[in-house]
């Protein structure tokens, strides 16, 4: 296995120095457990997540030279965020909303959407499958919030969204995923 | 205040995110409305919940391994182009020089700090042998097995200790040289984890470092008790590393 070695990356760049892989492993490589779940979350497949963090590495290794932050997991976890939205992307038929908008998404309470499909579903789902069936971006700020615990400033740095997208995002996920996992609910009853 | 306006806010109130007059604003609202109240511990329920069952998905060893050898592989690589245009000379090295180059060069460094030199010699010491597959010399579970096949290889006989009723089974041991000597490394198991642990004689005090120290993506743990050192490495999460650590080091007076 040639990890280094990508192709196209041939070009002159600067490689890692001595002091660089240093403050590579102390800044980045422990948050390889954040990354591998958080790609494990977003692209729901073992096999998946794991070339996902791969490619994120050798980005993060690629590009590590540019990093002038403190913050490293922020850092990585949006390289490995970005690079499991472009493999989704790429997924011939994933099926899944990727795209997002918030203006078309932020239906009003009550409207037909995938809600009233979660709530059919609530009886025996177990959080994590209640989890996976969410859109990926309230998936996303949920796994970062609850299972990262970072803060909303953070959250923002690794999906390029405004604070207050942020917020939104996980109010409406955390709504969904209680429909989701709520014993029937009042219209489903009798 | 309106309780749909509360709850278009409650979820980044229970995070701490809003300003304190808002913070403020909710909190009297709560104390006074039960609904409310209920939507706010239904949520702190799905926090606990998330965290309770939905299982974390902590990266497999092997990817592990491949990450940290890109990175020395790619540090490697510069050290070596720097060689090359420092020696001014157009040699073609073999794909084994520049192995040479990239081991060797993250060794010289590694050992060139002054702080933290043993710790990372012991981590150093863990990920070469996972880059060789060179994991273990003697691959037995059985306390018995391990200990005498020690014998004649070291000047001391290691403490081997059987965790394994506290889920922590032993695997296995091989020889390992650090700081010029030889020791032993035994290595244990924690579910997918493997921990390495690294002995030889020591006179040190009573001595358990807590919390673990972390090196390169791995917890790094130092003790020193019965006239033996330890030093424990994995990566295990650092709270099961310290409660082994001290089962090792309890147990381990032989």
């Amino acid at each position: 296995m040639n990890l280094g070695r990508e192709p196209g990356t041939e070009g002159p760049r600067r490689h890692l120095s001595p002091r660089d892989l240093e403050r590579f492993n102390e800044c980045v490589l422990p948050y390889l457990d954040a990354a591998h779940n958080l790609a494990r979350y977003l692209t729901r497949d073992a096999h998946e997540a794991e070339d996902a963090v791969q490619d994120a590495f050798l980005r993060a290794i690629r590009h590590f030279g540019g990093f002038r932050g403190t913050d490293g997991r922020a850092w990585l976890l949006s390289i490995v965020r970005n690079t499991c939205l472009t493999r989704l992307r790429g997924r011939p038929s994933s099926g899944q909303s990727v795209e997002f908008d918030e203006e078309i998404h932020t239906a009003e309470e009550g409207a037909p959407g995938p809600e009233v499909d979660l709530e059919r579903k609530a009886v025996t789902e177990s959080v994590s499958e209640a989890l996976g069936r969410l859109a990926v971006e309230f998936r996303e700020v949920l796994v970062l919030r609850e299972l990262e615990g970072l803060s909303y400033k953070e959250i923002a740095q690794v999906s390029g969204v405004p604070i207050g997208t942020v917020m939104s995002r996980l109010a409406r996920g955390r709504k969904q995923l209680l429909l989701a996992l709520a014993p029937l609910g009042p219209k489903e009853t009798g | 205040m309106l309780c749909g306006d509360v709850l278009e806010r409650l979820s980044a109130f229970l995070d701490d995110e809003l300003d304190p007059l808002g913070s403020r604003e909710i909190q009297q609202h709560l104390d006074r409305c039960p609904s409310c109240a209920d939507e706010l511990d239904r949520m702190k329920g799905l926090g606990a919940r998330l965290r309770a069952e939905a299982p974390y998905h902590a990266a497999p060893d092997s990817l592990r391994t491949r990450v940290s050898q890109a990175a020395w592989s790619d540090a490697g690589r510069g050290l070596d182009a720097g060689r090359r245009r420092g020696l001014g000379a157009r040699s073609w090295l073999s794909a084994a020089a520049v192995l040479v180059a990239v081991v060797g060069g993250a060794w010289l460094f590694t050992s060139s700090q002054r702080e933290g030199t043993m710790e990372r010699e012991i981590v150093s010491s863990h990920i070469r042998s996972l880059m060789a597959g060179h994991l273990m010399d003697v691959a037995s579970t059985d306390q018995h097995t391990v200990k005498p096949w020690f014998n004649g290889k070291l000047d001391f006989s290691p403490p081997v200790t059987d965790l394994s009723t506290s889920g922590y089974p032993l695997i296995g041991g091989r020889l390992d040289y650090v700081r010029g000597r030889p020791v032993a490394a035994l290595v244990y198991q924690r579910a997918k984890h493997l921990i390495y642990v690294f002995t030889w004689p020591d006179e040190g005090a009573l001595d358990l470092e807590a919390p673990p120290r972390t090196r390169m993506g791995y917890h790094v743990i130092h003790a020193s008790h019965g006239g033996m050192a330890y030093w424990v490495v994995s990566d295990l999460n650092p709270k099961e590393l310290h409660t082994f650590a001290q089962l090792l080091v309890m147990g381990g007076g032989r």
